[in-house]
């Protein structure tokens, strides 16, 4: 007798506990999630930028998500370099083909991938890019050659919506 | 605690303290029995409860005439420092008073070292005191994101960005914490909330760590167990009062010190340009009171072990109390492990100093040397050091070594010497 009581109120305390559980859930998400990006954030998506006036062996910086864009036109010095190297090489083997699909333009988020600093242009060992904060080297092709970033930068969604014009995002 | 029943004299004061003992409370804190023979180390309590207090005053002030947007942040800091009268004082104040804070809880973590005032039955006073230090970190990092500067934006860069050496989840939980796809103002404004807010979570953590601290008491210079209380205390009132208060007024001059002759000259000139988005500075680095932790960061070359290794040296430190094995506290009477502390003091120092250095060369392999070490010493030579060493005879009382005119001679004593 004593025994079957006792089921009882496990049943009924295990029953209120996940009810409680639920509603203390369905409170805290709320609070958790206001902190995610918000719908003006999202909206802000995609940008167009005009390249016409970028020459060979420049690169220009536009800004996407509050976020630096590298736009390099680059020679065909670096275009033969970048596609020159061995995949054993590199710490994350990507082919120069698959980043830069025009291997003309490299379009590359210009935000390193160790803690998000902006590397700078034609600097490092590797004659691509090099991060000041903690000293990664990047390759023309923007892949991470030395130092402590795990992967390369990443390559954005874009597109040429014309000969002159990219839209990223 | 103070055994005696209080009773206050005057029948208002009886009524009221009937009701709610506070009188009980502050006979309890004025009458508090404390070692005799505390040295100015045991000082720096009283001077980081000012700390605090001054930056929640200065904070408190800022916060009325600073505007948590990223327009128009920076203006705000330069308007107060221009424009609001005695603006360039209250934030001259606050700035370095996170350094003095800093400051004044290395000295009083490194006394702890020192004298083994983490060891039972003192721990949870020293676990909360870790806690109340990972605040002060938060707040202090937050802090300095506020006035929107290079320094500012690029800092919070780089540390939000730390998270995202977590495996699969890590570039969710940063895309989070920024509330967008880079630190922007939806992060600035949420940064001031918890900039505002941690102060007084410490303020409560200080009372807890104080309350934990009266149960045993006072750790003491011998680090051994006394009566309270006996010939070997002092009331708190007046004589740790004076005390403290001498200190306190000597730390005060050195704290001026900065605030009127070189009040930037532990900042960054960066910070006085305002945050871009598209630039990073050419060398960032953080505060000083973290670059040994940023030292060891940059030491390990993979991302997620060094960032492992970042918060491993922090938290390493709750562990203190069960990885010291000696039952002595006092580096006094551990002839050994005095050395190894000085040793671990110089460590610090130098992983400091290279965390403010590029991370090259010469100086990424002292870092690495640095780090191993500061490790070694939690992991290995503390837990060893406790079953090999040959500890010094220690004092029965704190009284004895006076009464026995030498100290050291004193300090051989056995027992049977005292008794008779």
């Amino acid at each position: 007798m004593a025994e079957k009581k006792t089921k009882r109120r496990d049943f009924l305390f295990t029953a209120t506990y996940a009810v409680g559980a639920v509603g203390v859930g369905a409170v805290v998400w709320p609070m958790i999630d206001q902190m995610n990006p918000d719908a003006s954030v999202k909206a802000l998506a995609s940008t167009e930028v005009d390249v016409s006036t970028v020459n060979p062996g420049n690169t220009i910086t536009v800004l996407w998500r509050g976020k630096p864009v590298f736009i390099r036109r680059r020679t065909q010095d670096e275009i033969e370099e970048a596609k020159s190297v061995k995949m054993e090489e590199l710490k994350h083997p990507e082919k120069d083909e698959d980043r830069a699909k025009n291997p003309e333009w490299l379009v590359m988020l210009g935000v390193c991938t160790h803690l998000g600093c902006v590397p700078l242009d034609q600097k490092g060992d590797y004659n691509g890019w090099f991060c000041p904060c903690h000293g990664s080297h990047y390759d023309i092709s923007g892949r991470i050659r030395k130092g402590p970033a795990p992967t390369n930068m990443e390559i954005p969604e874009y597109k040429f919506v014309d000969a002159n014009t990219i839209k990223i995002g | 605690m103070s055994d005696h029943e209080y009773t206050p004299q005057s029948k208002a004061g009886k009524w009221f303290n009937d009701r709610l003992p506070l009188l009980t409370l502050a006979n309890h804190l004025t009458d508090y029995p404390t070692p005799k023979n505390l040295n100015y180390w045991w000082t720096f309590g009283g001077i980081l409860t000012f700390c605090l207090i001054t930056q929640i005053v200065t904070g408190l002030t800022l916060a009325m005439h600073y505007i948590a947007h990223a327009d128009m942040a920076f203006e705000s800091v330069e308007h107060i420092m221009r424009d609001v009268n005695y603006g360039w004082l209250i934030r001259y104040i606050h700035a370095n008073g996170a350094s003095m804070f800093f400051l004044a809880v290395y000295i009083h973590i490194f006394r702890s070292l020192f004298y083994g005032s983490y060891k039972a039955p003192r721990e949870i006073i020293w676990i909360i005191g870790i806690i109340i230090y990972l605040l002060m970190m938060a707040a202090a990092f937050m802090g300095y994101v506020l006035p929107w500067g290079q320094m500012s934006f690029w800092g919070a860069t780089v540390i939000t960005n730390l998270f995202s050496a977590i495996p699969f989840v890590g570039e969710g939980i940063v895309t989070w914490l920024w509330g967008g796809y880079s630190v922007d103002n939806p992060t600035l404004t949420r940064f001031f909330t918890l900039h505002y807010l941690i102060p007084f979570l410490i303020l409560g953590l200080v009372v807890l760590h104080i309350w934990a601290l009266h149960v045993p008491g006072n750790n003491n210079p011998v680090g051994i167990d006394i009566q309270k209380p006996s010939k070997d205390t002092v009331p708190f009132h007046p004589y740790i009062v004076i005390k403290d208060g001498f200190a306190l007024l000597m730390f005060m001059i050195v704290f001026a010190f900065f605030v009127f002759y070189t009040p930037n000259i532990l900042g960054h000139a960066d910070n006085y340009i305002e945050a871009n988005p598209m630039v990073t500075p050419a060398h960032i680095v953080p505060e000083w009171y973290l670059l040994p932790f940023y030292a060891i960061l940059r030491s390990v070359p993979d991302k997620l072990l060094g960032v492992i290794a970042m918060l491993s040296a922090i938290f390493i430190l709750a562990a203190l109390p069960w990885l010291d094995t000696s039952k002595i506290r006092s580096a006094v009477f551990r002839p050994l492990y005095k050395q190894f502390y000085w040793i671990l003091v110089a460590d610090v120092l130098i992983l400091g100093y290279v965390g403010a250095m590029p991370a090259e060369g010469l100086y990424l392999l002292i870092a690495r040397v640095a780090t191993a070490y500061y490790f070694i010493h939690f992991l290995v030579i503390l837990p060893v050091l406790g079953f090999k060493e040959k500890t010094l005879p220690v004092p029965l009382s704190i009284t004895e070594p006076v009464l026995g005119g030498s100290p050291n001679l004193a300090m051989a004593k056995n027992k049977e010497s005292l008794t008779k």
